[in-house]
């Protein structure tokens, strides 16, 4: 028996020889199992997430083994610690720089909501700049939390429609913030 | 080498300076003095290169906000004679609204940053600096947040209804 | 060199409009970069791999901590000393702690002292194994960092037993623990002592004797010690130029003068210095853990705070059934106790220098002001105005061997 857990495979037709499923559910799969990691670790939840990254939690079981530093080679943004305003227009930048399909993970309290910092000069949430896709709670979430959202954020990626980052809703989704899509 | 002690410090300050530094008192342990703000950056080179006062260290410098009185603003430094593990906190009070005082530059490089952050937050000029500008909020913010008439949270939030936090 | 060098005097983003026949490069480094560990921006002007002059821009995570703490009441200020400098958060915690107890002018029991101590040479440790595991890594070894690393998970697990959390602690409140160490800790604790030394050992042969770390780090940003007491330096890297100025020996605290520990110097103040200052540091940090956990077996068990009910918050439980705890709950929470109007300052030797929080109190719930002195924001200050003529590979290793830590430079 061999220790490597194999992605399970998604519902479909089988037979001697064959087997089929949409193209969706196929394309959802390897999406989901190779989702390139763009840290963007501005403060504590950086340092939990370079423990993640270590060898007792190792992210790179799920898939994300090469944390991607050029966001156009990235496919989710993990976005960690406070972002002040001052952050905020590189944020949106390094997340407009990223090519379709992205997805955006919020670590932690201050990613998420600004956290305690409820002050003139932190951003109250990354979602006021860019759509977010999954929230990890905590201050800063323990490596379990993290490995949690990224796997909560492979469902997300395994249902996903390969349409929908066509659709008017999603054009209009990133219009509300502002964001101009390569293609339209 | 006599131990330093506080009487020896303000009597040798004020040998030199006479009026222009007066004792705050000692709060901890920690001799406080305050000095004229046109003196403050003798003050600073004499305790740096005195013989017997060495105060070669700069700790902090920093800045506080009294609405109430007169002179508003009050700046204070920090220094530190590491030989002898002795500090001096010496205070400069200034009127406000666009406060200034000497910048310390010229004595300790360190003092660049330091005074930047103050100036950031209280808006404090420092006459002479280098490299005068915000350092740690946005260029654009228009007012000083580390004045006590400035609000803890953005006044601009929208997502924020009083009504939940019982005010 | 024909033209004359342009100061830069933006902090934004300079963006490729140079022109091509000029000679001088404008790069920006960071503020998101993978090799500045953390939101630092530089642009620099470069000729060829050298850089000729450059502008620090920080702030990036700028968080108000001072403005936060002048409304917070004094026992919420710790969470925010936590995300100071997050690699050593209980150093942090203590000395905010010690602050408050030097103005309220609290007796510490010997044995919270020596568990203070404890606690607070841990992070020192973790911070180390931070920083110069890193350095390795940024010099090309990564192994090294991958041996330490567990060991500083290990560290995490003794902090989680001692408070439950990992990373920003919380450790202790004004007037000593929230709860003793538990037997697991005190078990936890000697275990770390026993296991550390071997794999610190270990990670010394990979780098001390090694000939591409010695020629990547060796006189590389050396410093000289009038410079550094010039800038202020503290810490490590003021250490390393050979001043030998540490908080712990100059201006003992909680009861470092009984500890036997020496302070160790370097000559050059290079990277490669720096590097053994922390190292050593790491090996007096076990000692003073093992006579820490020493002295605490002679003191009487089963004391974690001082005994100054109207200053240390009452456990919980005693809040709902004891009506004397209800009432000093109720006074703590709401402020109103009795506390001198004063200032103080008060250091201590953090993992990157000296940390000085000044207070000021006029007797109100919170503090009418209070000013942190961070030694990473004083420290990083003298990094673009000494990376000029550096190469862009030295000047990394350089800002890794600062260790800056983003949380404490920019409050």
């Amino acid at each position: 028996m061999s220790k490597v857990t194999l992605a399970e495979a998604p519902p479909g037709v089988e037979g001697a020889g064959f087997f089929a499923t949409s193209l969706d559910k196929a394309i959802g799969l390897a999406r989901a199992n190779s989702l390139w990691p763009l840290p963007f670790a501005t403060s504590c939840c950086g340092i939990e997430f370079m423990a993640t990254m270590g060898s007792t939690y190792d992210l790179a079981r799920f898939g994300a083994e090469r944390p991607s530093f050029s966001p156009r080679q990235a496919d989710m943004l993990l976005v960690m610690g406070t972002i002040a305003k001052k952050m905020a227009p590189v944020l949106k930048q390094v997340y407009v720089q990223m090519a379709e399909p992205r997805w955006v993970i919020a670590v932690g309290a201050c990613a998420s909501s600004g956290g305690i910092f409820d002050t003139y000069s932190v951003l109250q949430g990354i979602d006021e700049i860019i759509p977010v896709d999954v929230y990890v709670p905590g201050c800063p979430p323990r490596p379990e939390a993290i490995l949690d959202g990224v796997l909560r954020l492979q469902e997300i990626v395994k249902n996903e429609s390969l349409n929908r980052r066509n659709t008017p809703e999603y054009k209009a989704l990133l219009e509300k913030y502002g964001i101009v899509t390569e293609n339209g | 080498m006599d131990k330093l002690d506080n009487q020896l410090i303000l009597s040798s300050l004020q040998e030199k300076f006479g009026q222009s530094v007066k004792p705050l008192g000692e709060p901890h342990g920690l001799l406080t003095v305050e000095v004229d703000k046109e003196a403050i950056i003798e003050v600073l080179s004499f305790v740096k290169d005195d013989e017997t006062l060495r105060f070669n260290f700069l700790t902090d410098i920093t800045a506080v906000h009294y609405p109430k009185q007169e002179r508003e603003f009050c700046v204070v430094y920090h220094v530190h004679n590491m030989l002898q593990n002795v500090r001096l906190r010496l205070k400069v009070f200034l009127q406000g609204p666009e406060p200034s005082v000497a910048s310390a530059t010229s004595v300790w490089n360190g003092a660049n940053w330091m005074e930047r952050e103050t100036y950031d937050f209280f808006g404090v000029v420092f006459e002479g600096h280098p490299d005068l500008r915000r350092i740690l909020n946005m260029d654009e913010l228009e007012v000083f947040p580390m004045r006590k008439e400035y609000p803890l949270e953005d006044p601009n939030r929208v997502d924020k209804k009083d009504f939940y936090f019982g005010r | 060199m024909s033209k004359p060098i342009t100061k830069i005097t933006s902090n934004k983003p300079v963006f490729f409009d140079n022109d091509p026949q000029e000679e001088l490069i404008t790069l920006n480094i960071g503020p998101t970069h993978p090799a500045t560990h953390g939101v630092f921006q530089n642009v620099v002007q470069i000729d060829g791999e050298r850089i000729v002059s450059g502008v620090s821009t920080i702030g990036y995570i700028h968080r108000a901590f001072e403005k936060i703490a002048e409304h917070r009441p004094f026992y919420q200020i710790t969470p925010l000393t936590d995300r100071l400098n997050y690699c050593s958060s209980p150093i942090n915690n203590m000395g905010w702690h010690m602050t408050v107890e030097k103005l309220l002018n609290i007796e510490i029991p010997k044995r919270v002292q020596y568990m203070r101590v404890i606690v607070m040479e841990l992070a020192r440790i973790a911070d180390h194994i931070i920083c110069n595991g890193i350095l390795g890594v940024d010099t090309g070894a990564f192994s090294g960092f991958l041996y330490v690393m567990q060991e500083r998970e290990f560290i995490y697990e003794i902090f989680e037993e001692i408070c439950g959390a990992r990373l920003t602690t919380n450790i202790g409140r004004i007037g000593g623990f929230e709860r003793d160490f538990n037997e697991v800790a005190f078990r936890k604790i000697e275990e770390f002592t026993k296991r550390f030394p071997p794999v610190l050992k270990e990670f010394e042969e990979l780098f001390v004797r090694n000939r591409i770390f010695i020629e990547r780090t060796s006189g590389v940003a050396a410093v000289t010690p009038e410079e550094a007491l010039s800038y202020s330096w503290s810490g490590p890297i003021l250490r390393a130029t050979g001043v030998d100025y540490d908080v712990r020996a100059v201006a003992p605290y909680c009861s470092y003068e009984e500890f036997d520990f020496e302070v160790p110097v370097g000559t050059n103040g290079d990277v490669y210095d720096r590097f053994l200052v922390r190292n050593e540091e790491m090996w007096q940090s076990l000692r003073i853990i093992e006579q820490a956990l020493e002295k605490i077996k002679k003191e009487p068990a089963g004391v974690f705070h001082a005994d100054v009910p109207e200053f240390y918050l009452p456990p919980k439980e005693q809040v709902y059934t004891n009506m004397e705890a209800l009432i000093y709950h109720f006074k703590i929470v709401m402020g109103e106790w009795e506390t001198p109007q004063s200032e103080v300052y008060h250091a201590v030797e953090g993992a990157n220098g000296e940390l000085g929080f000044y207070l000021i109190h006029d007797g109100g719930r919170s503090p009418y002001r209070l000013h942190f002195r961070r030694p990473s924001f004083v420290n990083y200050q003298m990094f673009a105005p000494m990376s000029s003529g550096m190469l862009i590979s030295d000047a990394i290793i350089n800002m890794s061997s600062l260790n800056v830590i983003a949380g404490e430079l920019d409050a």
